[in-house]
């Protein structure tokens, strides 16, 4: 039973484009929510630590640090905008007291520090507080300068920078079960890098034809194996996954595996494959299985089988009738992501109208929530919704000619231990809880 | 009585085969959409030099989707592309056409047609980064 409890943003309808959500990710503990937008900024939020009090509801996420990640440039040899947007960002697991993360726009990744600080040095000689310095004749004693408790301050650096490595737009950043090296994706490469050295990379796939005439497909995303550092994942606009083991080759331009339905020909139609064009691949938290997501369904694949997903989710099939309008208002080519719950029972994606599913692998049962100021009390138990196909509509459904195609939720994310889930609209970010009793 | 058999088979195959048509269209909505969408837009499908225009997304910076076809049938440019590709000969026409035109003051417009209005440096908009808080910090 999931319940609303916060919502971030702004409530006026007038969005400024800076504002638009563009990805989210909780880090490896849950405790820290990262948020990028188009504008460039990164806010990441921090759950309070447990109200012992207030043992119905887990900790409020609270705004921990904003920064400006990236910042609009211009390519003058090719005369081309590059936007600040921030399409990915990946937490790195703490090692120490700070927190790393990177973060990535269509060209350039950020390996940012955000560190505490919470003591600050007192009573220097030459300085006053406010830092001017002191006229040295003036000073008739000297004194230690010591550390007194200041209040928080959070700060974030950026401590590697790793440009001019791509061409064509970064779609997809992993971080390696190493956790010393990464891999970045663009519509044609994979670049591996390590997170120390920033003047190089390898490129280890690279499916650009020599024939640029010859071109059919391109890459939409690509994962890292959660637990086997030589083993990657990437998607293909063909609806195509491989697996490829960086043991075999340096160039890992053939596929270990590949993984592909077949088609059945005779339902082949000018949507095809649009439709089937995968916008995200992720790994289960096992690593057994790994979950896609094309336009109309969700799909697992189990990694030992190739030739077809051991489960089909429909996210909003209903949509399939409508495909003509979707194709001319360029709803067609969104791209939703999906993920998994900590335990890899249940998995979520999100949909139009701003509402977001849930599929339920172990009781195959499914569910459809709205993220909606509507239900904006705290612990206010969010109602299933239903999308009527075609015909009567039952009181309570909503026709799928009344669904608002500009309220789409792309972006979603999973705790990696709780049952809290943060859901991105265009521009706020709401935050559920299941109910705990 | 022949002839009213004859008459009454064409009759039921005529029967059958919409029956089985609608079926068709049945099971098959993506066709019935197919089929709209031709309506709408009779030059899609043929091909018109696909990848070229796979390539100008390339060269133009924005994310590459594999549908050339598609998109160029559309009719519709390109949303979010400001830039536009030009190589010395080019620019040094534009220009000249340019100094007879008044300089736009946002920016080039989004809505002429490629290569007829080559932006220069200078009146590219000023991207500022937003020295704005994100209101969800708000």
């Amino acid at each position: 039973m999931w319940c609303f409890s916060q919502v971030k943003g702004a409530v006026d309808d007038d969005v400024a484009e800076a504002d638009i959500i563009s990805t989210v990710e909780f880090n490896h503990s849950g405790e820290l929510l990262a948020t990028g937008d188009k504008g460039g900024r990164v806010v990441i939020f921090q759950q309070e630590q447990e109200n012992k009090i207030q043992s119905h509801s887990r900790g409020e996420y609270n705004v921990y640090s904003t920064f400006q990640s990236h910042e609009p440039e211009f390519d003058y040899l090719k005369s081309l905008e590059i936007e600040e947007k921030i399409n990915k960002i990946r937490w790195l697991p703490q090692k120490n007291a700070a927190q790393f993360l990177l973060s990535t726009n269509d060209k350039t990744i950020k390996l940012w520090k955000i560190s505490e600080r919470d003591k600050r040095p007192e009573g220097y000689n030459l300085k006053e507080e406010d830092g001017r310095y002191r006229d040295p004749t003036t000073v008739t004693t000297l004194r230690v300068p010591v550390f007194r408790p200041m209040d928080l301050m959070v700060e974030a650096s950026p401590r590697r920078i790793f440009a001019n490595a791509h061409t064509y737009h970064i779609n997809s950043i992993s971080i390696n079960s190493d956790y010393e090296t990464y891999l970045s994706a663009d519509d044609l490469r994979i670049n591996l890098w390590h997170l120390e050295i920033t003047d190089r990379s390898f490129n280890i796939v690279d499916i650009k034809p020599a024939n640029m005439e010859e071109l059919t497909e391109v890459i939409t995303a690509a994962e890292f194996h959660p637990n086997s550092c030589n083993t990657f994942v990437y998607s293909s606009s063909k609806g195509t996954i491989r697996l490829c083991d960086m043991r075999a080759s340096a160039l890992c331009d053939r596929h270990s595996k590949l993984f592909e339905e077949p088609e059945d020909p005779s339902n082949r139609s000018f949507f095809s494959e649009i439709i089937s064009s995968i916008s995200d691949v992720k790994f289960s938290h096992s690593g057994r299985y790994m979950m896609t997501r094309d336009y109309l369904s969700v799909k697992i694949w189990d990694l030992n089988m190739e030739n077809r997903p051991v489960e089909t989710y429909q996210v909003h099939e209903y949509l399939r009738s409508k495909l003509c309008s979707l194709y001319e208002n360029d709803c067609i080519f969104d791209k939703f992501e999906c993920c998994w719950n900590g335990s890899d029972s249940v998995v979520m994606t999100g949909s139009y109208n701003n509402f977001f599913r849930m599929f339920d692998r172990n009781t195959k049962r499914d569910i459809t929530l709205e993220a909606s100021r509507e239900n904006n009390k705290p612990r206010t138990v969010l109602k299933p919704r239903k999308v009527c196909a075609s015909g009567k509509r039952k009181k309570d459904e909503i026709s799928v000619d009344s669904l608002d195609f500009n309220k789409k939720i792309l972006h979603t994310a999973w705790h990696p231990k709780e049952n809290i889930i943060a859901v991105a609209t265009t521009n706020n970010l709401y935050i559920f809880q299941d109910k705990v009793n | 009585m022949s002839q009213k058999q004859d008459e009454e088979n064409p009759a039921e195959e005529t029967g059958e085969e919409k029956q089985d048509t609608q079926e068709k269209e049945g099971i098959l909505p993506e066709r019935a959409e197919e089929a709209k969408l031709k309506a709408k837009y009779p030059s899609l499908g043929q091909k018109p030099g696909g990848s070229d225009f796979l390539m100008k997304r390339l060269q133009k910076g924005v994310s590459i989707i594999s549908y050339p076809l598609l998109l160029e049938s559309k009719g519709i440019l390109m949303k979010s592309v400001e830039q536009k590709y030009f190589d010395s000969g080019d620019y040094n026409m534009a220009k000249a056409k340019m100094k007879n035109k008044q300089l736009p003051s946002t920016g080039p417009d989004k809505n002429l047609v490629t290569g007829d209005h080559i932006p220069t440096p200078q009146d590219l908009p000023q991207r500022k980064s937003s020295l704005v808080t994100s209101k969800l910090a708000g």
